[in-house]
């Protein structure tokens, strides 16, 4: 490196990356600290107990409950949000008739673009007190109305929702209701990111494909999805740690955060109980640490599993 | 066409991205729990007088935040105007936000504001401020001479207004609103139709099938807030079971859950599911209310903020009445003990800058002139006597008038107050009972496991009550 180029690149890095480490990493640090402190939150008062609060996270029945249930949406969001993203971004860039331009997407498929990824610009906030419209538990909710109107849901017995904890194969019907929205607003995004990544696969493999008789089907499985590897694993990614938060949906849309009786507690939750209801914040930091090292873990795990040779074209 | 998985340019970009958004999850959280150092504060004192019992100096700026919910936040404007005309040179900074404890927890263990409304869905847990040390005992304010003289501050209370508000024999936090809870109705409605607002539950379920009969739903709740049927069940127990036995359940006394009297109030309950006499579907506080005042329900529980909070759609006609809790048998031991108490409590943090200001605010606040102007424009009353003496609503006549016929001891529970996992499990469970999950029995039984976890649990620091 040429003499003076390493001082002029440190004095333009100085300032982010002092600010990144003032705000992000000394806080994560101070976490971390109090994770070793039955600190209460509310005073400057704290003692330092070790790693109870970590011997603490395995007898804690709620943190196991929460536990499986990010587990269920560590398996269902990315699963059902890409899988929608991928039939939707397939369809609206090669899913058309096919004539001398080649093939195409299905009829109108830019206004789809638009709309499908409309969820994306509205906060998550404004997205759950938006449900909570949709999925208002009597008559007036949409769902429940529309239903009711054409007679498919008794007038006295509305679906429930939010409320509802019984089990749907295994899994209490609030959190399958909460995945919905998970997927409803997290497809659009994925839609147009496997749509850009199609749009640069070079549109003679198609058509050779076609030329040696390759039905749709055939295309998708054996040329669209193989060259979307890539894509489809950052984007696996990117979805487990939504599935890992969860935390705006089920704080608004659920009752007592984390209910009806703990039926869709979370890590997250969990967390917030301890730390802003209990006043045991020591304790909910180190549930925050250990969420944080299951998080990196998982993403470890996840791009070793799939890194592989890359095809160029 | 093949390359190696060498770090090229975009899988570097690649796994700097993946690197970014990883921490995003756990970042919020665990900034969350990150504080800073905090620093001392000194009170400079003024000079102490009877008009100025608590030395507020001249000059300094007091911060108010109040707690703008069902009562909203105009009688606090007033209670400014009251603390103004006596110290024109204290500036008042109010604010009020629906947001307490996410807005002013970060700054308990720094800087604090001054007076803080404890208030709403989202305040700041009791025992944990007190335990930490992080609110101030208000014992002198009790004991200074009230705003307009004749006598101490504690004088002017309404009975259970200190009690309610110490903890651990110290009083911490003043309650300015006087609440009284209890079966709402349509007192035109019910007087078109002939019927009688029932006193026991064996009444209410003679009246149920008539109002059915009319397509409406004897009973709506808030179903969404787990302490709105506690406190209808809470009511049921102390009235069932007597004073003593709420008094062994706050302090953890073995069975308490189970002894004479609780289970056949919760039954009542249990019946009411069970009859499916509960207005279909899962409403919220004002959803709930709203039902009731378009005709769909008839009894709908809550205090006696319901005015205030629905002043803007209440229709012309609507007659709010308050009737008591209903009675549970012949053997209750205490049927004429009516659920009221203090209310929207104001706290003092221990690190407050200008804590004497603070302190003289609350006088304010509790003085005559500001408890009347606080009973006219909540239609509520205050936690002070007489507030609502001057004040013609009909339905704070009603609440007036139940208070007038109530039995010796006012229904007070302590248990959420207490115990954050008690407050939990216990709305959890009132959800689960009211929406026909659980039976009365399963009820007691968990809410005794859960008494008896927290009993064990060597880190909750124990709380006791006396009376």
């Amino acid at each position: 490196m040429r003499h003076g180029v390493a001082r002029f690149v440190t004095g333009f890095l100085a300032l982010p990356v002092g600010l990144y480490l003032f705000y992000v990493v000394w806080p994560f640090l101070q976490a971390a600290g109090y994770s070793l402190t039955d600190w209460g939150g509310y005073s400057d008062r704290q003692q330092f107990v070790g790693l109870e609060n970590y011997f603490r996270l395995f007898t804690d029945e709620l943190i196991r409950k929460a536990f499986w249930h990010n587990v269920f949406f560590l398996v269902t969001v990315p699963l059902f949000t890409i899988a929608l993203a991928l039939f939707l971004a397939f369809l609206l860039n090669v899913g058309g008739r096919e004539d001398k331009a080649g093939i195409r997407g299905v009829f109108g498929s830019g206004l789809y673009k638009v709309i499908f990824f409309f969820p994306q610009v509205l906060s998550l906030v404004v997205i759950a007190v938006m449900w909570q419209q949709i999925y208002r538990a009597d008559g007036q909710g949409l769902i429940n109305g529309v239903l009711m109107k054409i007679g498919l849901v008794d007038e006295n017995d509305p679906i429930t929702f939010m409320y509802d904890p019984e089990p749907f194969l295994g899994v209490p019907a609030v959190l399958w209701w909460l995945l919905v929205i998970a997927v409803w607003s997290g497809a659009g995004f994925y839609m147009v990111l496997f749509s850009a990544a199609m749009q640069s696969i070079p549109k003679d493999i198609y058509e050779a494909a076609i030329l040696d008789g390759a039905g749709r089907l055939h295309t998708f499985f054996r040329i669209t999805l193989p060259l979307l590897r890539d894509t489809v694993s950052v984007a696996w990614v990117y979805l487990g740690f939504i599935a890992l938060d969860m935390f705006a949906l089920v704080y608004i849309m659920t009752p007592s955060q984390g209910g009806p009786n703990h039926a869709s507690e979370i890590f997250a939750s969990v967390i917030n109980f301890n730390a802003f209801q209990k006043g045991q914040f020591g304790y909910a930091c180190a549930i925050a640490v250990a969420l944080a090292i299951f998080t990196i873990l998982l993403a470890a795990l996840q791009l070793r599993i799939t890194r592989r040779e890359r095809i160029e074209y | 066409m093949s390359v190696n998985p060498d770090l090229n340019r975009r899988t570097l970009l690649r796994r700097a991205a993946a690197a970014g958004l990883l921490v995003t999850p756990a970042a919020g959280l665990l900034s969350a729990c990150a504080g800073s150092t905090p620093s001392p504060s000194n009170d400079n004192a003024g000079e102490k007088s009877n008009d100025n019992p608590f030395g507020v100096q001249e000059n300094s700026a007091v911060k108010v935040v109040i707690f703008n919910g069902g009562l909203g936040d105009a009688w606090a404007k007033e209670d400014q105007a009251v603390f103004s005309a006596k110290h024109p040179n204290v500036t008042v900074n109010m604010s009020s936000t629906q947001k307490i404890k996410t807005e002013e927890q970060p700054k308990m263990a720094t800087t604090p504001s001054d007076l803080i409304m404890n208030s709403g869905a989202d305040l700041m847990d009791l025992s944990t401020l007190v335990n930490e040390g992080a609110i101030e005992p208000l014992d002198d304010l009790l004991a200074a001479p009230a705003w307009e003289g004749g006598g101490t501050v504690a004088d002017t209370l309404l009975p259970g207004t200190v009690s309610d508000g110490t903890f651990q024999g110290k009083f911490f936090v003043v309650y300015v609103a006087f609440t009284v809870w209890g079966n709402w109705y349509n007192g035109a409605l019910f007087s078109k139709e002939g019927w009688e607002p029932p006193k026991s539950f064996e009444e209410f379920f003679a009246l149920a099938p008539k109002i059915k009969a009319k397509g409406i739903a004897p009973y709506v709740y808030d179903a969404v807030h787990g302490y709105y049927p506690r406190w209808a069940l809470m009511a049921s127990i102390w009235k069932s079971a007597g004073k003593q036995a709420v008094v062994d359940i706050d302090n953890l006394k073995e069975n308490a859950w189970r002894a004479e009297g609780v289970l056949p109030a919760l039954e009542q309950w249990e019946k009411v599911v069970k009859d499916k006499l509960v207005l279909p579907g899962r409403l919220d506080h004002t959803q709930s209310q709203q039902a009731w005042l378009d005709g769909k329900a008839a009894f709908i529980q809550v205090g006696t903020w319901l005015k205030n909070e629905m002043a803007s759609t209440i229709p012309p006609g609507f007659e709010m009445k308050l009737s008591d809790y209903w009675t549970v048998s012949a053997a209750d031991k205490a049927p004429k003990d009516v659920f009221a108490g203090a209310g929207e409590g104001f706290v003092v943090p221990s690190k407050a800058p200008n804590k004497a200001a603070a302190k003289e605010f609350l006088r304010a606040v509790l003085s005559k002139a500001g408890s009347a102007k606080f009973a006219e424009l909540t239609k509520s009353l205050a936690s002070t006597k007489g507030s609502g003496d001057n004040v013609d609503d009909p339905a704070l006549a009603t609440a007036n008038e139940l208070m007038k016929n109530a039995g010796q001891d006012l229904v007070s529970v302590k248990l959420w107050d207490f115990y954050a996992d008690l407050d939990k499990e216990s709305q959890n469970l009132s959800q689960e009972l009211m929406a026909g999950r659980l039976t009365a029995a399963q009820f007691v039984d968990k809410m005794q496991a859960a008494a008896d976890k927290v009993a064990k649990d060597s880190s909750i620091t124990k709380q006791t009550r006396n009376a």
